[in-house]
């Protein structure tokens, strides 16, 4: 029998990054990922890696630039407010073309906020949060199993693609326990890194930097940066699609949304009606091909956040132009996530 | 004839942006001097900071990382980590050190990180044209402080070598000057000094330089040198501070 | 018996060499390089120069040669 284990999704980020081969881990407290630096803290130790609890979130995402500019795996976790401060490095990290992961258990705000569940993180992750215009891999698990694998995948794209990755959790998918099937590393080929720091021997001197002041020099990084923007939307999409062929009102939610979203849609079938649900599991790059192929059909959508409203803009702009768009949001803060029958009740409604 | 003083190994031979009688020329061939004494180009990653100083790469042949302002003490941190075997430093001014990044620079020293630290104090913010920084003495006016700093307003100037020299984690802290004969000798003794301290992995190592920035003082390069030796010193001692090894 | 070479092109006449000479053998002259700079010379006839390398040491530009 395969090996199972009962775990919380801020561990099963850890034993997935563990596997990646990740041995570099920067992080600072916040409630609702402390889970992640703790692991770290106990397990990296036991297997030569580096664990720092830093001074700040701004210095651990630091620390992530510096140990990813030597070519090794490195990541941090944090939870909204902390994310909002590393921003700064995550654009340098951008430009850079740095690999790493940033594992955001987010928590409601703006400001303070609190620590429930919540989806107000999404423009953050996927409009370039900092500075400069620019994109990170964003990737939204809505399993402890998830949690798992997109981390391992995070790591490979990230490397592939040069780019900083995010994982965008939340309390729901980070503190609860479900089981976890454990697997190997997939085999992926990786690209050498040629440009990883290393003192430069008898070689040419590297540099990596985000400074470009020569005539047409930034102009030219910033298209490049495009247009590996533009190979992620070709290659990396992904989304889960559930009982959408026949449906006539599709759902969509992405991360813990769709999960109580997936559970209402099972509750509406059992009515007889004709619903599916669309997962995006990449939210940059999002799956506009998805919706665009699920809308020639099924011309009514309900897109359900734990939010007012956020990527309800990318789904506008993904489904098929005489398409409608319906939104059902509940930003965090009444300490109640919205229950599978709230969610069946607006199903009802647009299905009448 | 020989030729008995040439350009280190590790310094491009280009000719830099920096302004006429600006120190930083001076200090970066003593850091190259110091990273080829003691063989240590091929083997190290630089990490660069925000001001004029960001240039490293272009000035240095090594590898080098550009970090976000005042954050070179954490890039460092996480480049050595990853990486124990190279021989890290950074290179920051003033306001990079003393302002934004207090937060990196105690912490990476505290956590007496087997890095070396340059810190060039000018007393002014040079790149972003002449603003009052944590370093500008009492009295100096600046393009932010243009009535001269005051005690009431602004607080008196950081001395960033005493704060350090209190923390466990430092082994090496020393403020020298590059602007005389019997300075220049001593700055370039201490500089390999606390690459010394990192080579024999004694940890945390740090060197500030008083450095002369005649542009935004408003100052002839020499009479800028000169203040260097006069208000610059008598408010930043110059000195070893900490040697725990005593090397 | 000893010598320098001032690199004019790199020499942006800042004249810290000129003050740091023990024996006052460099002076800033009137010559304009490429970059508008009035450069440092030294003085051709000097037979006292040491090779003390100080005006090397100070020079920010890194464009003095000392010979011995």
């Amino acid at each position: 029998m395969e090996k199972r284990l009962f775990v919380r999704g801020n561990e099963a980020v850890c034993l997935g990054a563990i596997e990646a081969g990740c041995r570099h881990y920067f992080g600072y407290p916040i409630t609702p990922q402390n889970d992640i630096p703790e692991f770290m803290s106990r397990e990296l130790p036991r297997i030569d890696g580096v664990f720092i609890q830093a001074e700040s979130e701004i210095a651990a995402i630091n620390m992530v630039m510096g140990a990813a500019a030597t070519g090794n795996r490195a990541m941090t976790s944090s939870s909204s407010p902390g994310i909002s401060l590393k921003m700064e490095a995550i654009s340098f990290m951008a430009c850079m073309e740095l690999p790493c992961l940033i594992v955001n258990i987010s928590r409601s705000g703006p400001g303070l906020g609190g620590i429930d569940a919540s989806q107000g993180d999404y423009f953050q992750a996927v409009k370039a949060g900092g500075h400069g215009g620019y994109h990170i891999l964003v990737l939204a698990p809505s399993s402890i199993q998830e949690m798992y694998d997109l981390t391992m995948l995070a790591f490979d794209l990230s490397e592939i693609y040069r780019i900083p990755a995010m994982i965008l959790g939340d309390a729901v998918v980070g503190q609860m326990k479900e089981p976890l099937i454990p697997h190997p590393r997939p085999d992926t080929e990786l690209p050498e890194k040629t440009w990883a720091l290393r003192g430069k021997g008898d070689g040419e001197q590297r540099i990596i930097k985000s400074l470009y002041l020569g005539d047409g020099e930034l102009e030219a990084q910033n298209w490049k940066l495009h247009s590996k923007y533009q190979a992620l939307k070709d290659n990396e999409t992904r989304w889960e699609e559930f009982e959408t062929a026949t449906a006539s009102l599709l759902v969509t939610a992405f991360g813990s949304a769709a999960r109580i979203a997936k559970t209402a849609v099972m509750m509406a079938r059992e009515e007889g009606l004709k619903v599916g649900l669309l997962r995006p599991i990449t939210l940059f790059p999002f799956p506009a091909e998805a919706y665009a192929a699920a809308t020639q059909q099924c011309k009514k959508v309900l897109d359900i956040e734990l939010n007012t409203g956020q990527m309800l803009e990318d789904v506008k702009l993904s489904v098929t132009r005489d398409t409608d768009v319906f939104f059902y949001g509940r930003p965090s803060g009444t300490g109640s996530l919205p229950t599978p029958e709230e969610l069946l009740e607006q199903i009802r409604r647009h299905c009448s | 004839m020989q030729q008995v003083f040439k350009r280190p190994l590790s310094l491009k031979d280009v000719q830099t942006h920096f302004c006429p009688g600006c120190h930083h020329g001076t200090v970066h061939r003593m850091v190259a001097k110091a990273l080829d004494e003691y063989d240590l180009q091929k083997r190290t990653i630089g990490v660069a900071s925000i001001g004029c100083s960001v240039f490293l790469y272009s000035y240095f042949d090594i590898d080098v990382i550009e970090s976000p302002h005042g954050r070179a003490p954490a890039v460092a941190t996480g480049v050595k980590r990853a990486k124990p075997d190279s021989f890290v430093f950074t290179y920051q001014g003033d306001g990079d050190l003393a302002a934004i990044g207090t937060g990196e620079i105690i912490h990476a020293a505290n956590r007496g990180e087997n890095i070396s630290v340059i810190f060039v104090n000018n007393t002014t913010y040079g790149m972003t044209g002449g603003q009052m920084a944590p370093t500008t003495l009492l009295g100096q006016r600046t393009s932010t402080s243009p009535y001269g700093r005051s005690l009431e307003n602004e607080g008196a100037p950081i001395r960033v070598t005493e704060l350090l020299t209190n923390l466990e984690g430092v082994s090496f802290a020393a403020r020298v000057a590059v602007n005389n004969a019997k300075n220049l000798m001593d700055a370039k003794k201490q500089i390999k000094k606390a690459f010394r301290y990192q080579v024999e992995k004694k940890g945390f190592s740090f060197v500030e330089v008083l450095a002369a920035c005649p542009t935004n003082w408003g100052m002839t390069p020499i009479k800028a040198n000169e203040r260097v030796g006069t208000e610059l010193s008598d408010y930043f001692k110059l000195g070893v501070f900490k040697n725990v090894a005593n090397l | 018996m000893a010598r320098i070479e001032i690199d004019e092109q790199r020499c942006k006449g800042c004249g810290l060499c000129t003050i740091i000479c023990p024996k006052q053998l460099i002076i800033l002259c009137s010559k304009v390089n490429n970059l508008g700079y009035t450069v440092a010379v030294f003085d051709p006839s000097a037979i006292n120069c040491t090779g003390c390398t100080l005006c090397a040491e100070i020079c920010p530009d890194v464009a003095i040669k000392v010979f011995k």
